[in-house]
């Protein structure tokens, strides 16, 4: 019998908000799926968005980008330059055929632990209802140049 | 256990696998944790412990380290946030680079939050791509760095002035910048202090006086920070100082030129229950002690227009050429202490939007309070002089009101609000006075005490509700409220009513924090690095926040603050030299096009456009905002490379590990 769908996901965090809260729920106990691997980074804005595009092609049905709230990144404007990243990435991955609600943006301060683990509990129950991400070998991405920011 | 075929001349990673106790153990198979990693390529030796963090647990560490001759280690344990250091130190005593240990979250990540098998799958996972990133660590030193031995201090209110003095004791130059024409801040316009009642303005001149005559200390009244660049230990501050138009060394406070200048505009000072003219000198205190010259309300600094106050001033004093100056210093560390303001009355359209003569704020009152006041200490009301028989204080007016107003608690009005109502009835014994509060909050040394004793004075009615309206009829003001402990609605006919209002913060705090980098919270206070454990320090390194500018605050606290600030400041102006990370970005110039798309990305300005672009590493604070944008690869991450990242998603993703659902 087939195994129900478990999506894989990373989850790119930063250190002082999301990452904080991540750590919050862990200090609170709440429970939420372990579909998730994090990955710390100092800000958001670290985030590549070819490590999105990696993440997929490496067998991630959804990634998760979570950073400090608007005006409370701890280095002023990253998470500011990530909104816009991942709005362009979604447009993109849209274009591909791919669901842009696979790329998930968060704010969650580091005071959040709740929201952390509601945030972990959703997004693995949207990812179950889109299913696994077939990527064929075709489909597959290139560099998402267009992605990126321009002057 | 070690790995039986670990390459020689490969990476030699170490991962140590911590119990925790039963905090990870209970829902994590450390065991196969351990077998899963000793048999990951690169790793070349697996230990578990029940307590990594402890003395043996470290010493299982160190003693792998020489005995496998380790080139990394992964801890797998609590968040890097608890032991990181710990394990880097303890890597570092056994001679392994500090920066080949990383930390593997399992514990607030992964075994706290998870239960039943997937819980040793993600923990393996989570590990296995701590060891990628180890494998493509280098070994780092901290970047050392030389620093000012100077102090900027900004805001000369009492939280300022402690700082400053704290920092020049310690045997340290400051630079104390207040915008106003004197230092003294808000305490100067005090009456008396709660809850010992003792003269504000005696306690604080002293401290003003000191501050003035320090050896150290540098003076700028009616100056403003302008910009500030640099980082910790190395900013460099424009400073600019408006012309006063009058030599402070020869003034004598005599007060000729006020009396014949033909200006009169209200008294910022006295909160404009009196005026003043355009030279005046904001109380007979002040520090520096000495006339100002107010350009803008001047008639036009020019002898032909007016030129009243330098014909009389026999000292010759005033000099209508004086221009505005331009400070540059290096300092080695910045406190901020820019106080507070009043929630403008006038945004209360329930209690009269301003409009009301006789609804004054608080600082008013302490104004009519004080022996050097408007009334000379005698209370009276601005609208015709008349003593005030009856006297309605409201507490919490804008304050811990979401819907219209501010939603926190000024925490020191319960106080000062006590305060007044006694000194009132000190002063007028026939009198009768009304508090309206929501909550009495007198969490202080001997605040209870104090509020206690204005309860027990049967003329001080305290009556628990808000009050609803307050509007003019004829002479009188009507105060409408609800007494919510008896329910019955309540109508006072006062001749006085005094708002407690909100405290703020200063106009241009958030202006201020713009220059600083640092940041405001919602209400626009300065924000902390941490609330518990940082509470001086704003989250950029090397500035420190102090009094009511971080949040509402009374003298005790405000002060007590300054003093942190100033050991958090003098801890780094006296260290030999400072430390910045060394994980910063770096640009790899054969790969540079020198399209500078990284430039504008750095909010902290440390990259140089040019043929290939240049980081300074002393700015750079890590965030890697630059390194995501460059379009060729060319802006690097010192330990967090792309290539890293990459790895430790495959890995993260990689094939199941035989545990769990596999
Ligand atoms: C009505 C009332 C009664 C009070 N009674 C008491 C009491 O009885 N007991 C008690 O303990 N507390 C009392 N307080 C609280 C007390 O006033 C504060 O705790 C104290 O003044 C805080 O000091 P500070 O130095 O932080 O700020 P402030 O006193 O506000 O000083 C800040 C200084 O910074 C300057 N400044 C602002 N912005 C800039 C800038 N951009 N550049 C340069 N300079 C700048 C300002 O001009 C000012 O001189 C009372 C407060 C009120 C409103
Ligand atoms: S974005 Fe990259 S290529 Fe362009 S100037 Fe900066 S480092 Fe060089
Ligand atoms: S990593 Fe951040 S702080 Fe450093 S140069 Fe790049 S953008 Fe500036
Ligand atoms: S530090 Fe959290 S988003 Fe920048």
């Amino acid at each position: 019998m087939a195994e129900a769908f478990e999506p894989k996901i990373v989850a790119f965090l930063c250190r002082w908000c999301a990452g904080a809260g991540a750590d919050l729920a862990g200090t609170s106990r709440l429970h939420y799926p372990p579909n998730a691997i994090p990955i710390r980074v100092n800000c958001s804005g670290r985030v590549d968005m070819e490590w999105v595009v990696e993440a997929f092609r490496s067998g991630a049905d959804g990634v998760l980008i979570g950073g400090c709230h608007p005006g409370d990144c701890h280095y002023v404007s990253g998470n500011y330059k990530t909104r816009r990243r991942v709005y362009l990435l979604r447009k993109v991955l849209s274009e591909m055929g791919i669901e842009p609600e696979r790329v998930r943006l968060e704010w969650v301060s580091a005071t959040e632990g709740a929201k952390f683990a509601r945030v972990m509990r959703e997004f693995v129950a949207e990812l179950k209802g889109l299913g696994p991400l077939h990527l064929e070998a075709a489909e597959r991405p290139a560099e998402p140049i267009a992605a990126r920011e321009r002057v | 256990m070690p790995n039986p075929r670990p390459d020689a001349r490969g990476p030699r990673i170490g991962v140590f696998v911590c119990h925790c106790g039963k905090n990870i153990a209970g829902t994590v198979d450390v065991e196969r944790v351990v077998e899963a990693l000793a048999r990951y390529p690169g790793v070349a030796y697996a230990a578990r412990h029940e307590y990594m963090c402890s003395d043996p647990g470290q010493d299982v560490i160190k003693r792998a380290i020489k005995d496998h001759r380790l080139t990394g280690v992964v801890v797998a344990a609590c968040s890097p946030t608890m032991h990181e250091t710990t394990f880097r130190a303890a890597a570092e005593d056994a001679g392994l680079n500090p920066y080949l240990l990383e930390i593997a979250n399992i514990r607030e990540g992964c075994s706290w939050v998870h239960d039943g098998p997937e819980t040793t799958e993600k923990a393996i996972r989570i590990t296995r791509a701590a060891v990628e990133k180890v494998k493509g660590n280098h070994p780092l030193t901290p970047i050392e760095v030389g620093h000012a031995e100077k102090c900027l201090v900004i805001g000369g209110g009492v939280s300022g002035i402690q700082a400053a003095l704290d920092i020049a004791n310690a045997g340290f130059e400051v630079l104390l910048v207040e915008r106003s024409p004197s230092i003294g801040g808000r305490m100067a316009q005090l009456s008396e202090t709660f809850p010992t009642l003792d003269c504000s303005q005696c306690i604080l001149t002293p401290k003003m006086v000191e501050a003035a005559r320090h050896p150290r200390i540098r003076l700028l009244t009616y100056s403003e920070v302008e910009s500030v660049t640099g980082y910790l230990g190395n900013y460099r501050v424009v400073i600019r100082k408006k012309p006063t138009y009058v030599d402070p060394d020869k003034c004598n406070l005599c007060g000729d030129c006020a009396k014949v200048c033909p200006v009169k505009v209200p008294d910022e000072f006295n909160r404009g229950l009196s005026s003043r003219a355009a030279i005046y000198v904001p109380f007979p205190q002040a520090v520096p002690s000495s006339y100002t010259l107010d350009e803008q309300n001047c008639l036009g600094l020019n002898p032909l227009r007016c030129g009243e106050c330098a014909k009389v001033c026999t000292v010759g004093a005033i000099n209508y050429d004086m221009r505005e100056e331009w400070i540059e210093e290096d300092v080695g560390a910045i406190v901020v202490a820019t106080g507070y303001d009043l929630y403008g009355k006038e945004k209360m359209a329930e209690y009269g939007a301003g409009t009301v003569p006789d609804v004054i704020d608080a600082l008013e009152f302490e104004r009519i309070l004080s022996a050097g006041g408007p009334t000379r200490g005698e209370i009276r009301r601005p609208s015709d002089g008349k003593v005030p028989k009856e006297v309605v204080f409201i507490q919490c007016s804008g304050s811990r009101d979401p819907e219209l107003h501010k939603p926190y608690c000024s925490k020191i009005c319960c106080m000062y609000t006590a305060k007044h109502a006694l000194l009132y009835r000190h002063n007028v014994h026939d009198g009768t006075a009304y508090v309206f509060y929501i909550d009495i909050r007198a969490g202080g040394k001997e605040y209870e005490e104090f509020v206690v004793r204005a309860m027990e004075d049967e003329r001080i009615l305290y009556l628990r509700g808000k009050v609803a309206k307050v509007y003019r009829d004829g002479d009188k003001v009507i105060v409408w409220g609800v007494d919510t402990l008896t329910g019955k609605r309540i109508e006072v006919a006062a001749d006085l009513v005094v708002l407690a209002q909100a405290m703020v913060p200063s106009a241009g705090t958030e202006e201020l924090a713009r220059k600083l980098h640092i940041a405001c919270g919602g209400e626009g206070f300065l924000k902390e690095a941490h609330p518990k454990l940082r509470p001086l320090e704003a989250l950029t390194a090397g500035i420190f926040l102090a009094g009511a500018a971080h949040g509402p605050k009374d003298i005790p606290e405000a002060v007590a603050q300054g003093s942190g600030a100033a050991a958090k400041a003098i801890a780094i102006l006296s260290a030999p030299t400072l430390t910045h990370s060394p994980e910063v970005a770096e640009v790899d110039e054969d790969l540079c096009s020198g399209c500078a798309v990284c430039v504008p990305q750095c909010p902290y300005g440390a990259i140089t456009p040019g043929d290939v672009a240049q980081v300074n590493e002393l700015l750079c604070e890590g965030c890697g905002t630059c390194v995501a944008a460059c379009p060729s690869g060319a802006m690097r991450m010192r330990n967090q490379t792309d290539d890293q990242v990459k790895r430790m998603i495959r890995v993260a993703l990689g094939e199941p590990v035989g545990v769990g659902r596999g």
